[in-house]
């Protein structure tokens, strides 16, 4: 090779880095749109809400004076709908994830509900409101309660249940399943003894990041008329006669932290604006914890299990 | 032998007869016929893709557990056709066990791993447990290695540990026969010689059906062999006539190596 191909071919290498190069530039630019953007903003909501965030924000109602009001109502209603939301979607979504993958005859029924389930997830979460609001508000007379709240955000978060369900038993390998039939054990008892145990963290991480997603949801709970400004809590579950557990908080009325914070934001005075900061915070402080309680969980459960 | 065990009431313990299997509308084993002699070792040899592991798959009716599977044809074990549509595929699973190609303990402990069976069984008994569990490690010849380890995770076990752990798994439930499925595919020489001169002890108390791609390991361990090829069963006889005097030709061409 003569010395002038050699120039060309450093000439011709120049040439194809340079492309390399400009998109690496892009990329880095590209990822410190989102980084930046998404650390702005929560800095800005930190920055704002944190002189608000007091031992007194947590235990107050709401009031008409910003420096009084609080979240009590807020917070214990985003417990207790998610705790109704788990209740109902937990079972139900895995049951019917274990049936589909496990149970259902693999033919077009079965593709169809597959393709239904998974789009369900992309349903935008108002129309989840508007069918609540018909099916448990009117038809069932539930109200605008506790119980509706949480049946609703559990129909929300049910696919993305569904889903990770059947994600988690498909990656159990076929040669468990066979150890298991081998032995003689029914389809039923491979599941409760294996399948189920082993999947059981992939499952739960998949619960608790659609319950995270649920704890955010407002437009739903406003589509079935929760209220924007509650100064009582609900009724304790704990009772100190027989029979010691009540469930009229249940049917109790309710508002939850993104509502409460979506009331202060459309207040015109701005001292409320950095009550809702400070809502903000502990509702983005809610999210990470459940997500971080996933990753504990997956990690904990997935540690002893290498196939 | 079966001459050594005149007290056996019927020197076949499975007989094949006529067996078709199909897959969707495949046919992949023709009219196979094949008696299974009880207290011996019979081995299934063939070229890749000849059939035995699909046909020995039939002996535990693995087969029930994907659609589209469908068989004809008899194998009768102790004179009852275990292919009937009456009859339950998990009764037939219950009498003979299996030990697949690649060992496949579950994420439990050794101790549950070989206590599993019983449990399926419905046996709850702690102290009764723990004996079996104990005898299936001894005949497994896996309880020295493993005895202060009981609750160990099976994982941490080697290769030819595990694959003795699930050989001990299949005992403890005392199956009638025993199918393996190329079990030392994918051991080590050592753990190798190790789990056949296990399956040479084993075959005082089980039959045992055995499919393997190397034939010096038929020719060491079996009693009898059948030549699989294009899903037939070509040729079935001792296993020293078929390495040394073979009928037919294709027979004579596999074990000499010619292809295959």
């Amino acid at each position: 090779m003569t010395i002038d191909n050699l120039h060309q071919l450093h000439r011709l290498i120049a040439r194809n880095r340079f492309w390399e190069k400009i998109f690496i530039v892009f990329g880095i630019l590209s990822l410190l749109v989102g980084i930046i953007t998404l650390l702005a903003l929560l800095i800005d909501m930190t920055i704002d809400g944190l002189p608000r965030l007091s031992w007194q924000f947590f235990t107050s109602f709401p009031s008409r004076k910003y420096e009084e009001a609080g979240i009590l109502s807020a917070w214990v209603g985003t417990c207790l709908v998610i705790l109704v939301t788990a209740i109902a979607a937990i079972p139900i979504g895995i049951a019917s994830g274990i049936y589909l993958e496990e149970y259902a005859k693999k033919n077009w029924l079965g593709d169809i509900i597959e393709i239904n389930v998974t789009n369900l997830a992309g349903i935008p979460s108002i129309i989840y409101g508007l069918l609540a609001l018909g099916l448990f508000v009117e038809q069932l007379k539930l109200g605008r309660s506790i119980l509706t709240a949480g049946l609703t955000l559990s129909l929300l978060v049910l696919p993305i249940v569904i889903v990770t369900t059947r994600e988690a038993i498909r990656a159990i390998p076929n040669s468990i399943r066979e150890a298991a039939c081998a032995l003689g054990a029914s389809k039923w008892q491979t599941i409760w003894d294996h399948i189920l145990p082993y999947s059981i963290g992939s499952i739960l991480t998949g619960i608790i990041i659609g319950l995270a997603r649920a704890v955010g949801e407002t437009a739903p709970l406003i589509t079935i008329g929760a209220l924007t400004f509650i100064a009582f809590l609900p009724d304790s579950p704990f009772k100190s006669e027989f029979p010691y557990i009540s469930f009229n908080w249940l049917q109790a009325e309710f508002t939850v932290m993104p509502i409460q914070m979506f009331n202060w934001v459309s207040r015109p005075d701005p001292e409320f604006q950095s009550n809702a900061a400070a809502a903000g915070v502990v509702l983005v402080f809610m999210t990470l914890a459940m997500n971080a309680i996933a990753i504990f969980i997956r990690y904990r459960l997935r540690r002893r299990i290498k196939w | 032998m079966v001459e050594n065990h005149p007290s056996q009431a019927s020197k076949f313990k499975c007989e094949v007869k006529n067996l078709n299997f199909y897959y969707g509308s495949v046919r992949v084993l023709k009219d196979i016929n094949l008696s299974v002699f009880s207290h011996q070792v019979t081995a299934l040899i063939g070229p890749s893709g000849c059939g035995k592991t699909t046909l020995l798959r039939c002996f535990n009716r693995m087969h029930d557990l994907y659609p589209g599977n469908r068989y004809t044809g008899e194998i009768e074990l102790d004179k009852i056709n275990i292919l009937a549509p009456w009859i339950d595929p998990i009764e037939v699973r219950m009498r003979i066990g299996m030990v697949f190609q690649k060992p496949n303990p579950f994420p439990k402990s050794i101790y549950e791993n070989v206590a599993y069976g019983l449990r399926v069984r419905g046996q709850s008994q702690r102290s009764a447990i723990d004996e079996t569990v104990e005898q299936a490690l001894r005949n497994a010849a896996l309880w020295d290695e493993v005895k202060d380890r009981l609750y160990d995770l099976a994982f941490n076990l080697s290769g030819g540990q595990q694959q003795r752990l699930c050989i001990a798994r299949a005992l403890a439930t005392n199956p009638e026969m025993i199918l393996f499925d190329e079990p030392t595919s994918a051991l080590d020489p050592i753990a190798t010689a190790s789990i056949e001169e296990l399956i040479t002890q084993l075959k005082e108390k089980v039959t045992i059906l055995i499919v393997t791609h190397s034939m010096q390991q038929a020719a060491r361990i079996s009693d009898r062999t059948a030549f699989m090829y294009l899903g037939e069963i070509i040729e079935f006889d001792r296993t020293q006539t078929i390495f040394s005097d073979p009928t037919h030709r294709k027979t004579q061409d596999y074990v000499n190596g010619r292809f295959g």
